[in-house]
């Protein structure tokens, strides 16, 4: 067990060492997974058990031959199931796309694989990414591993429940309005979302394109760094990736906070907040306080204005970027139909789930012509003056801290029953992806039902290094304060 | 008191920019290929794929739009257009709606001795679908996406045209700026240029212009002519008859030389335009603009100066050579490889155009070399063929591009230059031919004609007519 409990770079540690072989690990792997899969169901697929062990007994060979140096070199992970996998199914959790096989990677799972990492499967997640629960996945649901009556978060959940289930070291998420810093508050695990534009998203199945981008999630803020740093390379094949000098991020894992200004939105203290997860992020704030940061309330003013304005851009771009699941090239197609109208109309019923379809709606309605600038356009201006807001705020504040949700996990079935209610758990991830902002989410403590709560820290664009520094600072006096 | 009518045109002109690789991969834009050969994830729309732009798609616009004054909008976008059919693999078309790369243009054109300014009013970039392929036999349909994410501009004019000699003036116009440009070969019936008519008529001095239809499928200028001849004469018709003029888009049957409605305004598709958030805003530098407009080939008024200036041909063959970018290409490259223009002037001038005429055929679809038209000029220049030999040589090289030297020996067409035996051939016919031998002595000169036919058949047409008219004469004078 002890072995499954390492972080991503202590085993890899022990890896080089050579205290314990790659196909070890797998097998570790495999059986943990065995073992719990049933009762989490993190993944919509596995690959195959062969074909693990083969290339992790090729990973040990690179690793003895120092072919693989990388810090990730046989080092199981999983994959959010919307990045493809060349030749390994890639469905969305949607059964539109139950038998895709794509026959190339993603940009982001190419460097893993460059890098040695070990592929262990792809984990399941809302349709589309649509979904704060992982409940509204078209095969089966998946259970936080701390909590099995709770759900894991959304829309990424297999990827953060396949990290606290210890099903693997690392996992990727995608992240368009929390998709990655929810799952893991929820899940008491670290996930990023990077400033946008820093991970390509070619071969990631888009959602909302401008908002969208792809994350790690692991047990340690230092494992986050590592893999962001393998995946934030340069990628021609997206046009809105960066070319940034600055992505050595393992470089900024050092414990001093001294002087460093962090500033809390009164605005995300209001009701709705629940009690517990206030007074923890709270404590973590004197926490920073305590080991030198100035830490001080500010307005950050416009909060309430982030989730119209997201659920218009993310549900227009969304109605758009789906239309091409239509039958015709891929993926599922009805059985019966008559003349071409009526096959998109069958395929598509059939083929998307409610909360899939509702977005297409709201996206299809917002586009249209005579609503256009009432909405569309209207959400865009509210996103600039967001992003304005943030601007002013970075001008005097090195990074904001605050709650990643309103409260931590609910319990199974709560959420879908009303989904105003789940939009507006996005409230305190949404405005990083409308500004293009990075962020983490950092286990902050527990509440009273022993579920975790995740604390937030945004950075302004491009200062991935400033948030991982201080997320690495907490983490680090934490573990401390345990030990003594 | 009859009533008059103007007619008043619109023109959205699509043309296939001739680019190796398509507007956002790298896939070949090659004519031809077998099904689906040319493609990859972006352009079949597989999930994840995202499109990368041309650089050299946005430089083709950019210098059409110089070449056709418009100002260039230095923040230009990308726009999606929504529409679901099975030969646009996203069920959207990237283009551009609201920040179109250029805007604000125009093309002057000459017609019966005037010119009129017709207005651009933008120029935007966008992709090409598929085709879709219907399989009688299996009763099924088929997708080709080896046409989808070629790169095409479209080019929207104003209404400023009112006859079809107008329109086509304007096309020709048009096509010749972009060839001369290298940015497209602008074939009608390959389709990589592509007109879609937008024609209303009022009675002459209405203010307000009547209910437009939008006709398509017009696939060469005559079909251009013949739809807008038959959609002006409907539409007043149907005023005639005190019938409104339905908005609508219709489709043009050439050989049935009648167009049917496709598309009421009623059914017209909401196409939810929005900014296509995969690709990045384009910033026009102005280093950008300054390197296009230096690069910027020749047009045709320089190239006709330049001809002046260069041959010592007449103005006349100067504007028809100039009058396509491949005629004067051929032009060219055979004066480079032969130094004679006059020359090459006459073969492309005469021969070329007549049977161009006769298939025909445009001048982007010739098919013979310079080097091999500049061989025929260099056979006849050595006297090697004579010119009904030439003629023929020509022929062939107009259809099959041969090689005329190779052509010349295989068939055995070089002129016979063995005096002796020319001689004694004449001897022969002037001795066969008492009568025309007689008639010529007799002062009728033309009966030489007569002499000369026998010889040159009996040559089997390989003689030197030079040659023969001397000796014939000489053997003449010997009968005197």
């Amino acid at each position: 067990m002890s072995i499954l409990n390492l972080s991503a770079l202590a085993l890899s540690e022990k890896i080089k060492a050579g205290e314990i072989k790659v196909t070890e690990v797998a097998r570790l792997v495999l059986d943990q997974i065995k073992e719990t899969e049933e009762s989490i169901h993190s993944f919509v697929s596995l690959v195959d058990e062969d074909a693990v062990m083969k290339q992790a007994a090729l990973l040990q060979e690179g690793i003895d031959k120092g072919e693989l140096t990388s810090p990730l070199a046989g080092v199981p992970m999983a994959i959010k199931d919307n990045m493809c996998t060349n030749g390994i199914k890639t469905t969305c959790s949607s059964k539109i796309l139950e038998n895709f096989v794509p026959t190339y990677s993603s940009h982001a799972v190419e460097e893993l694989e460059k890098a040695g990492a070990l592929l262990i499967g792809k984990t399941n997640m809302d349709e589309f990414a649509m979904g704060s629960t992982t409940e509204t996945s078209a095969f089966g649901i998946t259970k936080n591993p701390v909590n099995i009556e709770h759900v894991p978060g959304g829309s990424s959940g297999g990827s953060a429940a396949s990290v606290a289930a210890k099903q693997c070291y690392f996992s990727l998420g995608s992240d368009t309005g929390g998709s990655i810093r929810l799952p893991a508050s929820y899940c008491g695990i670290v996930g990023m979302k990077p400033t946008y534009g820093t991970v390509s998203r070619y071969g990631l199945i888009a959602y909302g394109s401008s908002l969208d981008q792809i994350g790690p999630m692991a047990k340690t803020v230092a494992d986050c760094a590592t893999v962001l740093e393998v995946i934030s390379t340069y990628d021609e094949k997206d046009s809105t990736s960066m070319k940034r000098s600055d992505t050595d991020f393992t470089a900024a894992l050092v414990r001093d906070v001294k002087g460093m200004k962090i500033g809390i939105p009164r605005d995300y203290f209001t009701e709705g907040l629940q009690v517990e997860v206030k007074e923890a992020v709270l404590k973590a704030a004197e926490v920073f306080r305590s080991m030198g940061a100035i830490v001080e309330e500010f307005d950050l003013s416009l909060v309430e204005y982030a989730i119209p304005a997201y659920y218009t851009i993310a549900s227009a771009e969304a109605s758009s970027n789906l239309e091409r699941f239509d039958g015709i090239k891929y993926g599922y197609r009805t059985k019966e139909y008559e003349g071409l109208h009526a096959m998109y109309k069958k395929t598509r019923s059939e083929g998307f789930g409610a909360e899939v379809k509702r977005r297409i709606m709201l996206g299809s309605f917002v586009l249209s012509s005579g609503y256009y600038d009432a909405y569309y356009l209207k959400a865009l201006r509210t996103k600039a003056l967001i992003k304005k807001a943030f601007d002013h705020a970075f001008a005097s504040y090195d990074m904001i801290l605050g709650p990643v949700a309103p409260t931590t996990a609910p319990k199974l079935g709560m959420s879908l029953s009303d989904p105003m209610k789940m939009y507006l758990g996005d409230i305190y991830t949404i405005s990083a992806n409308l500004a293009g902002l990075p962020a983490i989410s950092v286990p902050c403590g527990f509440d009273q039902a022993g579920l975790p709560i995740g604390l937030q820290l945004t950075g302004d664009c491009f200062m991935e290094k400033k948030i991982i520094q201080a997320a690495f600072s907490y983490e680090q006096e934490m573990i401390q304060k345990e030990v003594e | 008191m009859a009533k008059v009518y103007e007619t008043v045109i619109g023109l959205e002109v699509h043309v296939e920019l001739a680019t190796k690789t398509k507007i956002f991969c790298a896939c070949s834009t090659e004519f031809g290929g077998s099904p689906n050969s040319h493609t990859c994830p972006v352009c079949t729309g597989m999930p994840g794929s995202l499109p990368v732009l041309n650089k050299k798609v946005l430089e083709y616009a950019i210098a059409v739009g110089l070449a056709t004054n418009c100002d260039i909008t230095r923040y230009s976008k990308f726009d999606r257009k929504n529409y679901f059919y099975p030969d646009n693999p996203q069920n959207y078309q990237i283009s551009q709606l609201y920040l179109p790369i250029c805007r604000d243009g125009f093309v002057e054109i000459e017609t019966e001795n005037t010119s009129k300014k017709i207005r651009i009013h933008e120029i935007h970039m966008e992709e090409d679908a598929g085709k879709l392929i219907h399989d009688e036999w299996e009763n099924c349909s088929l997708v080709d996406y080896n046409r989808s994410g070629v790169p095409l501009i479209e080019i929207v004019s104003e209404p400023d045209m009112s006859s079809a000699e107008e329109v086509i003036t304007y096309l020709e116009k048009l096509r010749l700026i972009i060839q001369y440009l290298g940015a497209s070969d602008c074939k009608l019936q390959e389709g990589s240029m592509r007109a879609d008519v937008n024609l209303s008529v009022r009675e002459v001095g209405a203010k307000e212009f009547g209910t437009r239809t939008e006709m398509k499928n017009l696939n060469s200028f005559k079909a251009i002519a013949r739809a807008i001849e038959a959609e002006r004469a409907r539409q007043i018709e149907l005023l005639e008859e005190g019938k409104e003029v339905i908005q609508e888009t219709r489709r043009w049957d050439d050989n049935k030389e009648y167009s049917y409605a496709m598309r009421s305004k009623e059914d017209a598709m909401d196409y939810r335009y929005f900014p296509e958030p995969d690709l990045v805003p384009m910033m026009i530098s102005e280093e950008l603009l300054n390197d296009i407009k230096a690069n910027q080939p020749e047009l045709r008024t320089e190239k006709q100066k330049r001809y002046k200036e260069e041959f010592d041909i007449p103005e006349y063959d100067i504007d028809i050579l100039t009058s396509s970018k491949h005629l004067a290409d051929l032009f060219e490259e055979t004066v480079a490889i032969c130094k004679a223009p006059k020359k090459v002037s006459n073969w492309l001038m005469v021969e070329t155009l007549r049977l161009m005429k006769e298939e025909e055929m445009e001048a982007e679809d010739l098919k013979f070399s310079a080097e091999n038209l500049a061989k025929l000029i260099s056979l006849t220049d050595e006297k090697a063929i004579n010119s009904t030999v030439a003629k023929e040589v020509f022929q062939e090289l107009f259809h099959h591009n041969i090689d005329p030297v190779v052509y010349v020996d295989e068939k055995g067409l070089r002129t016979v230059n063995d005096e002796g035996e020319l001689r004694r051939v004449i001897e022969q016919i002037v001795n066969d031919n008492p009568k025309s031998v007689e008639d010529y002595l007799g002062g009728k000169e033309k009966a030489i004609g007569f002499l000369v036919g026998q010889t040159m058949k009996q040559m089997k047409g390989k003689a030197n007519p030079d040659l023969i008219n001397q000796f014939l004469k000489e053997e003449l004078l010997k009968k005197a």
